[in-house]
């Protein structure tokens, strides 16, 4: 279908960006690649009356090394990720980005968009709890960081303020072991269970690898298992510690994907993952 | 009283002023405002890439952008592959020759994502085309010849380079 209209207004800088959104009120949408919210337009789920376009400003796309962390502008598209050198730190970033969509969608969509758009399947959503991102957000009232676990609140709604824009995402912690895979029934498709694994993840508990799961929960579900668990990032280990991740989640059963397939999903994926992390 | 943008597009290498409403897809504004037919609509939401263009070298789905977005970028579409005279270029000749097709509606697509994805990667493997091609939809061919036609491209292209 074709979208309701709209009145389109460019911004050259973040600070205008601001205004106009304060301006326009929660009838305003951000559009940078546009990848999700044009389709929802096309489908008329979303009218905004006012789109706000900041794919024009300057200095929000790219990727910098800041000591051991790295950085990466809002309107950096997943194929710019995709293609850039981030071994060995941060590898699982570029590796990750061919499960989103396809290379067409890939050369336009956002990290800062699919952030925004909060849909609790998306890559970057689940890639962002898992490494503790810190989501950088410019607003009328100055910058904020929001730690990406506080970030989304249910399905496709995030703790932005209408009048909020994402500028930033700074992973601060390396992750040279971790590895994301999903499965959908069509590649490009909307994942029903993905599975992400940082082995390194649980500074509390080094030798228990930490879990984000998609397609469970309304939002990226982390699973941290017990002590009982240490010493389970070896090979060999990995299928008995994903029965236990499975075994831990609450999953409901779904239209056309019953919890049961979905739980089975959850220990395949979950070992695969680990086995991937394990051999980055 | 509805909203006009104006905006200059180009497309093809030529500069065209327009006056549109920004709820019109770039799709659309090849279509129906340019004229530029070979570009295709299908489902309107991003899923079978029949409207696949090139902005700034890159594929896209022309359905999922607004055409006010890409003021000041360089699109292409599959008009401009063949040459001044109509002969097609290699990319297309390998898909007749593979039968890349079959009734042809998805073809513009195909034509204009494996023309991007051959300009960053020149030396694909079969299974990364294949991996690709997954993008869009093509309801005739079942594929195979599709990945033939551009596996051969761009053999043909990189002994043509080496020899050349």
């Amino acid at each position: 279908m074709k979208p309701a209209a709209f009145t389109y207004h460019r911004a050259g800088s973040v600070r205008r960006a601001v205004e106009l959104l304060s301006e326009l009120g929660e009838d305003a949408k951000v559009i940078a690649g546009g990848q999700s919210l044009v389709a929802m337009m096309n489908y008329r789920l979303a009218r905004p009356e006012h789109l706000v376009d900041i794919a024009h400003v300057k200095g929000l796309a790219g990727i910098r090394r800041v000591g051991g962390a790295l950085h990466i502008g809002a309107l950096t598209t997943h194929h710019a990720v995709e293609v850039a050198d981030l071994t060995p730190d941060f590898a699982v970033l570029s590796r990750t980005m061919r499960w989103v969509g396809h290379l067409p969608i890939r050369t336009r969509g956002t990290i800062g968009g699919s952030l925004a758009h909060a849909d609790g399947t998306a890559e970057w959503c689940i890639l962002a709890v898992l490494l503790d991102a810190r989501i950088v957000v410019e607003g009328p009232g100055g910058t904020r960081r929001i730690a990406a676990s506080d970030l989304f609140l249910g399905p496709f709604t995030s703790a932005l303020e209408p009048d909020e824009l994402i500028v930033e995402v700074v992973f601060p912690r390396r992750a040279p072991r971790a590895a994301l895979t999903e499965y959908a029934e069509r590649r490009g498709d909307f994942a029903i269970v993905a599975a992400a694994v940082d082995l390194d993840g649980c500074p509390e508990a080094p030798d228990i690898p930490l879990v984000v799961l998609g397609g469970v929960a309304p939002t990226p579900l982390p699973v941290r298992l017990g002590p009982d668990f240490t010493g389970t990032t070896g090979p060999g280990r990995f299928g008995e510690f994903a029965t236990a991740v499975a075994d831990q989640v609450q999953i409901r059963d779904d239209t056309g994907v019953s919890a049961h397939y979905r739980r089975g999903l959850v220990r395949t994926l979950v070992e695969r993952a680990c086995e991937e992390a394990a051999q980055a | 009283m509805p909203d006009i943008q104006l905006i200059e597009l180009n497309v093809n290498g030529e500069s065209h002023d327009l006056a549109i409403p920004p709820r019109r897809t770039l799709a659309d504004v090849l279509r129906h405002d340019l004229g530029l037919t070979g570009t295709h609509v299908g489902c309107e939401h991003g899923i079978c890439g029949a409207c696949t263009v090139l902005i700034d070298g890159a594929p896209a789905r022309a359905c999922l952008t607004f055409a006010v977005q890409v003021e000041g970028a360089e699109i292409r579409t599959v008009e401009s592959l063949a040459g001044p005279d109509g002969a097609m270029n290699d990319l297309q000749q390998a898909f007749t020759d593979h039968h890349g097709l079959q009734c042809g509606f998805c073809t513009p697509g195909f034509l204009m994502l494996a023309e991007g994805y051959l300009a960053e990667e020149p030396e694909p493997t079969r299974e990364e085309i294949r991996e690709v091609v997954a993008s869009n939809i093509c309801r005739c061919t079942g594929y195979h010849t599709i990945v033939d036609a551009i596996e051969h491209c761009a053999r043909k292209r990189r002994a043509d380079c080496a020899s050349g």
